[in-house]
């Protein structure tokens, strides 16, 4: 048997009470796996905010999470409209949430900044109107 | 050695469980399941937050307590009443009735738990102003908080408030007290506390963040509360004065009683075990900012709710709001109180990770991978039928080697459609065209072997399976 193990979730668009559920599950799945407990907590707030960022901006997407003995890769792939100024995007603060989004809260401009401050690698592979496809590396 | 760590005080009536599903679906830790026919607790994973005893229909989950007869076994005794006991009674409007009502029913001094916590709410206060920057803090004086998080929620260990609950600073002060005004050694002092909950019972054996409890014997509010009542009728001004606690204390007893005493504006405070369960997964997750403090009860509507009581939690609540509201705020102080050593905790609370699947991140990843095999075979109903309260908990347990695929009634169903076919097809072909071999006689024999004997094991008490059998 391999020592890796791929879970794939698909992310709902437009519901922002479903969105964490699949990091929720992500992280039980590592709690049973015995993953150090700092790990997790990083790994549940990263893919939390991209799970977010899929419901804001892309309509929903696919996350497909891999737990390997050296590190846990989240790639979350969507069809949405792109990133058109990715440093601008990854400045805090920085945000094109509309104001309906961020009346329940989101959209504070933290989402790509935490993501990338929680993991250890992060790689943003966008192209606007086709989609875009972030991947997150957290170490064991 | 060290008392079970893992000790619960909830005990199974066998004669009583009818192997029905209820628990094991109310369960928030799913540390129950049904197998030939009865229910069984897995210790490790019960947080002793009494919803089994609650929800089972048939009364076969019964909380373990002390009879009121353990006051006997010491030379000297002192109750440890919770205020939740105040708020049994119909309008109680002085707290000396209920504690002047235990001394004539055999104790020798009575200390008010309620008096300790206002020492706990001072210690807390002093505790969060000194540690601002590593809020916000959960509070810790509920056991069964304690141990979901210890369980369930590592990373939010560092976060429990690390001051003893208000009973075991009681139990201290009283047993002090005690030895002072009688000269006895310590073991001939009772200390006993009249509890809401049976939590505490688990809790006074085997602590947590101490080594060791000076609580001696926990006896349950519904036994002592109508043993006092013919006690209470005694003229007011008789009363010898004993009680000392004021509106800090006895709030505790209520849902957001404990954060009344904290005077912080930016809490949370949350009641109901599967309330408390959502708000420690977003703590986890940093979704809540701005807090300070985090209540958090495991029954519904705090200590009052707790399953060692008599009234309903919410005539409860308000009878403890109507008997404290003309009281001071608060009339303890830690100054006062010499003979409290320390007030926080001596031991660390360490992470128990008892849903890992294997002993090390390889074998436990290995199972992992089983385990999603396997859910992905059963049919994701999450019916209970194997005794397991969904097709995940019964998937893990088969990795585990507790259960296995055909305890399954569906994967059990396809099995049987399976062999009968083959001993069809078996048998067609004796009757049609020749008569069958000696071996295939004896597959035949095989295939009727095993599928009774994977019908007689599938979940049916053990005394339904032998028809002779009354």
């Amino acid at each position: 048997m391999s020592d890796q193990l791929i879970f794939t979730y698909v992310i709902d668009g437009d519901d922002f009470t479903r969105a964490g559920e699949a990091s929720s599950s992500v992280k039980n799945k590592l709690k049973m796996i015995g993953v150090d407990s700092d790990v997790i907590r990083r790994v549940a707030i990263a893919m939390y905010e991209g799970e977010i960022n899929m419901v804001i901006h892309a309509n929903g997407g696919v996350i497909t999470v891999t737990i390997s003995d050296t590190d846990i890769t989240m790639v979350l792939a969507d069809s949405g409209p792109g990133i058109p100024d990715i440093d601008k995007a990854m400045q805090e603060g920085y945000s094109t949430a509309r104001e309906e989004v961020r009346s329940l809260g989101f959209g504070a401009g933290m989402g790509l900044p935490n993501m990338k401050r929680y993991t250890d690698e992060m790689h943003i592979d966008t192209v606007l109107g086709t989609g875009t496809t972030i991947t997150m590396k957290v170490n064991l | 050695m060290h008392t079970n760590k893992f000790m619960r005080s909830v005990r199974l009536r066998e004669s009583a469980c009818q192997g029905c599903i209820n628990c094991i679906k109310y369960c928030p830790t799913q540390a129950i399941r049904v197998h030939n026919g009865k229910a069984h607790i897995i210790d490790k994973f019960c947080i002793d937050c009494g919803r089994c005893i609650r929800y089972c229909p048939h009364h076969a989950k019964v909380p373990v307590y002390d009879p009121l007869s353990v006051i006997n076994n010491f030379k000297y005794t002192v109750a440890l009443p919770a205020p939740s006991l105040y708020a049994q009674y119909n309008n109680l409007t002085n707290v000396d009735i209920v504690l002047n009502a235990l001394l004539k029913l055999g104790f020798d001094d009575v200390y008010e738990v309620s008096a300790a916590a206002e020492l706990v709410s001072e210690a807390s206060r002093e505790y969060i102003r000194e540690h601002e920057k590593e809020a916000p803090f959960i509070s810790s004086a509920c056991p069964s908080v304690i141990r979901l998080i210890r369980v369930k929620f590592p990373s939010l260990i560092s976060r429990l408030l690390p001051i003893k609950a208000p009973v075991e600073v009681a139990a201290e002060i009283a047993r002090a007290r005690a030895m002072e005004k009688t000269g006895l050694a310590p073991e001939e002092i009772g200390i006993i506390f009249i509890s809401p909950c049976p939590s505490k019972v688990s809790y006074a054996k085997a602590p947590l963040g101490i080594e060791k409890s000076n609580i001696d014997n926990v006896v349950a509010i519904k036994d002592v509360y109508p043993l006092l009542l013919p006690h209470m009728k005694q003229d007011e001004s008789q009363l010898t004065p004993l009680s000392n606690s004021g509106r800090i204390g006895i709030g505790w007893s209520n849902a957001g009683g404990e954060v009344g005493g904290l005077l912080v504006d930016s809490y949370l405070a949350a009641d109901g075990i599967v309330n408390i369960l959502r708000v420690l997964e977003e703590l986890e997750d940093e979704k809540l900012h701005g807090l300070t403090f985090v209540e958090l009860s495991a029954c519904n509507g705090g200590c009052v709710g707790g399953t060692l009581t008599v009234e309903n939690a919410y005539i409860a609540a308000t009878k403890t709001k109507r008997l404290i509201k003309y009281q001071p705020v608060s009339k303890n102080h830690l100054a006062d109180n010499p003979e409290l050593q320390n007030i926080y905790w001596a031991d660390n609370v360490e992470y128990e990770p008892v849903f890992r699947l294997g002993n090390t991140f390889k074998e436990s990843l290995q199972m992992m991978g089983e385990v999603e095999k396997l859910t992905a075979r059963f049919p994701g109903l999450d019916c209970g039928s194997c005794g397991a309260p969904t097709c995940q908990t019964l998937a893990e347990d088969i990795v585990r080697g507790d259960a296995t695929p055909n305890d399954c009634i569906y994967v059990l169903r396809s099995n049987i459609a399976d062999l009968t076919q083959k001993i069809e097809h078996l048998s067609e072909k004796g009757s049609s065209e020749k008569p069958l071999k000696e071996e295939e006689t004896e597959l035949l024999h095989t295939y009727i072997r095993k599928l009774t004997t994977e019908l007689a094991s599938f979940g049916v008490p053990e005394s339904l399976r032998q028809p002779g059998k009354e």
